[in-house]
């Protein structure tokens, strides 16, 4: 008990935190939105995932990532390719020149389902791919980045170029990818209609419970002797390393923990949106998933979850309202957090909000007052006297 | 390869040789710039291609007032244009340093993602100032054309003239690096900033004027990008992440690497792109640079700098 207590929930504060989270989420929202915004949520929190794992690789390990969008796509390319398949069986496309594969191979002149297709018609296989793919693909790139030492922006910047040349790759093998439309139109799960009201709702409370169960890993991560040592890599490594430890090796090690909980939050946004696209992979999608991170408090787990809910309700609002205003506002944001806010809302929280409600609760504040106003009382007797 | 002549073969290279030059004059522009603030202060600015952006309307402004007040003068405005790019994003880029990044030269990763954040403002900015759509100045009579060299190679005369710029702006940069003193203190600083500061370099001082200085090359990359193609909000972006590459696969600080870089990048793409489609060059030419500089992270051509 102490141990979910303590290293789990990070104590009582920490305990405080999930439980307004979790309220939130599991009971807030699903009883005070309709189901198109409460999707619109379940879209958002997809991209928490994202966020989460910035908070590990980037907040704590200092190692900034502007690829998260391909673990993301993977993920979610991943789950769209299984639920294709299903949804492409010989007798609903039977119209096509070659019945039983996806439409846009058949307008693109393949009659074969091609071999890395295949093994997507198990779900257990699209499981399992979820969580390896993305793990082994960070795996290749961290061993070869962080056993060089290369870090910091260099990293950065070839995280960046991996984005950019997935995105090309997409787009340009329309056949294999679907191309920019992405592979659309996807309906059932195991003949489990994943467009209905139900449905969606039973997708939202799956997404919400695998987010906190991924906000839990994290926080035994962080917690652990593990942890420590990601914090102590991220402000001295030379010492980190000179104490004896492989240094390269942690790296790589978180960066595919992230790689796999990105991935799961694409294969979660493909369930509850319908389709994937190569819109999600690219580089601007990675960098917003940066400032998501950033905006909820960059060393903060659940600040990274309300950072991700609020910038996302800002640009849906604004871009329906204001198109012209969100790129200046959001540009705005990511100069003015960087500036002068590096911890983000959870930053301000620490420093600000705790000490407001701790003034509430213990009745300091009526003891100020009181103070303030006997003071002010004092004075007006003595301008009186005189 | 089979179904071409090796006269074919030879003057296809040379076409597609050529339009790669244009490519690589426009990297290589783009790249100068970011290399040397890369390379001295270490920041990355993501919203160089936004800088490039400032110097294609401005070009593009002065040849509509030209037209409109003085069209007599058109043949001759381009010149003029160019210094205009150059000062217009030079004096952005020296706001931008002392508003910005002079306060985040302790967190490089902070100033990627500040600068990115400029490249939103500076690209809605565009938008809404010249609105969505492309727009092209009017170009002088004699940049336009062709140069036929032999019955199957043509050579256009706007490449030829982007890369006669390119080689002026890239001999000037060496000029003021290696043999001005200023560009002693560039150099000085680059390779030990505290020692630097302490025999009274006003290091602030000249991170600031590199700053404006490199954007104001991106500026007159952004004059010389408008007599091959249009220029849009998202234009600048779309330059960025190549530029980055070439900068990061030259070597940081190193005039040579650059120009090798920007030159091996351009003309892979380019040769590429006429045999395999455009999307498999472009992914071939960067994958390839992804796989080398995570074999040599250094990049081609490095100098040794005390971090």
């Amino acid at each position: 008990m102490n141990f979910v207590y303590d290293r789990l929930l990070g104590g009582k504060n920490g305990a405080i935190g999930v439980a307004i989270l979790a309220a939130l989420i599991f009971i807030v929202l699903p009883l005070s939105l309709d189901l198109f915004r409460l999707n619109l949520v379940g879209k958002y929190l997809t991209y928490a995932f994202a966020a989460v794992s910035l908070v590990l690789l980037w907040g704590y390990g200092g190692i900034l990532s502007l690829g998260q969008g391909v673990f993301f796509g993977l993920g979610g390319y991943c789950m769209a390719m299984f639920l294709k398949l299903e949804s492409s069986d010989p007798i609903s496309t039977k119209i096509q020149s070659t019945p039983g594969i996806p439409d846009f191979m058949d307008w693109n002149q393949i009659t074969q389902l091609p071999l890395f297709w295949q093994p997507f018609n198990s779900f257990g296989f699209t499981l399992l791919a979820v969580v390896l793919v993305p793990s082994i693909f960070a795996l290749i790139i961290g061993f070869s980045m962080f056993k060089r030492r290369v870090g910091g922006v260099y990293f950065a910047i070839i995280t960046q170029a991996i984005a950019l040349i997935l995105t090309v790759l997409i787009v340009g093998q329309q056949g294999y990818t679907g191309g920019i439309n992405g592979i659309t139109d996807l309906r059932t799960l195991h003949g489990w209609d994943i467009r209905e009201d139900s449905a969606k709702y039973i997708l939202y409370f799956i997404n919400a419970i695998l987010l906190f169960t991924v906000v839990f890993i994290g926080r035994y991560i962080l917690t652990s002797k593990f942890g420590r040592l990601l914090l102590a890599m991220r402000d001295k490594e030379d010492r980190v390393r000179f104490s004896g430890y492989d240094v390269a090796n942690f790296k790589i090690f978180i960066f595919c923990v992230s790689a796999v909980i990105s991935s799961i939050g694409g294969a979660m946004f493909t369930l509850q949106v319908g389709f994937m696209s190569p819109s999600f992979v690219g580089i601007v999608p990675s960098i917003e998933m940066v400032i998501f991170a950033a905006v909820g408090g960059r060393m903060s787990l659940i600040g990274a979850i309300y950072g991700t809910l609020l910038v996302n309700f800002g640009k849906t609002t604004f871009s329906e309202s204001f198109p012209e205003l969100w790129l200046f506002l959001m540009g705005g944001l990511f100069i003015g957090v960087v500036m002068f806010f590096p911890n983000g809302l959870a930053g301000i929280w620490e420093k600000h909000g705790k000490k407001m409600v701790a003034c509430i609760s213990r009745l300091q504040c009526y003891n100020v007052a009181k103070t303030l106003i006997e003071n002010w009382r004092a004075t007006r007797l003595n301008t009186a006297e005189k | 390869m089979g179904e071409y002549t090796s006269q074919e073969l030879i003057s296809i290279f040379a076409m597609q040789g050529f339009a790669g030059i244009s490519l690589f004059s426009v990297l290589l522009l783009m790249a100068l710039g970011l290399a040397i603030i890369f390379g001295q202060m270490g920041v990355i600015n993501m919203a160089h291609g936004e800088f490039m952006a400032v110097g294609a309307y401005t070009t593009y402004i002065l040849s509509v007032a030209c037209e409109e007040y003085v069209p007599g003068f058109l043949p001759y405005y381009f010149v003029f244009a160019i210094i205009a790019s150059f000062i217009v994003a030079g004096f952005l880029g020296y706001l931008a340093e002392y508003a910005l990044i002079r306060h985040l030269y302790k967190r490089p990763l902070d100033t990627l993602l500040a600068t990115w954040g400029l490249s939103l403002i500076m690209q809605q900015a565009f938008r809404s100032i010249f609105g969505a759509r492309e727009v092209s100045p009017i170009l002088p009579d004699w940049i336009i054309g062709a140069y036929h060299a032999t019955e199957t190679i043509d050579i256009p005369i706007n490449g030829l003239f982007v890369l006669g710029l390119t080689v002026v702006i890239t001999l000037g940069v060496y000029l003021l690096m290696f043999k001005s003193n200023w560009g002693l203190r560039v150099r000085a600083i680059t390779q030990n900033r505290i020692m630097s500061g302490a025999v009274g370099i006003n290091t602030k001082m000249v991170d600031r004027l590199t700053f404006a200085l490199g954007c104001g090359i991106a500026g007159v990359a952004g004059a010389a990008f408008t007599t091959i193609a249009s220029t849009g909000p998202t234009t600048g972006s779309a330059y960025i992440v190549d530029t980055f590459m070439v900068v990061v696969f030259g070597g940081a600080a190193s005039l040579f690497g650059t120009i090798a870089s920007a030159f091996t990048i351009a003309q892979a793409q380019s040769i590429l792109e006429f045999f395999i489609s455009g999307s498999i060059a472009k992914v071939i030419t960067l994958l390839t640079i992804v796989v080398i500089l995570m074999m040599r992270p250094e990049g081609l051509f490095s100098i040794k700098v005390r971090k």
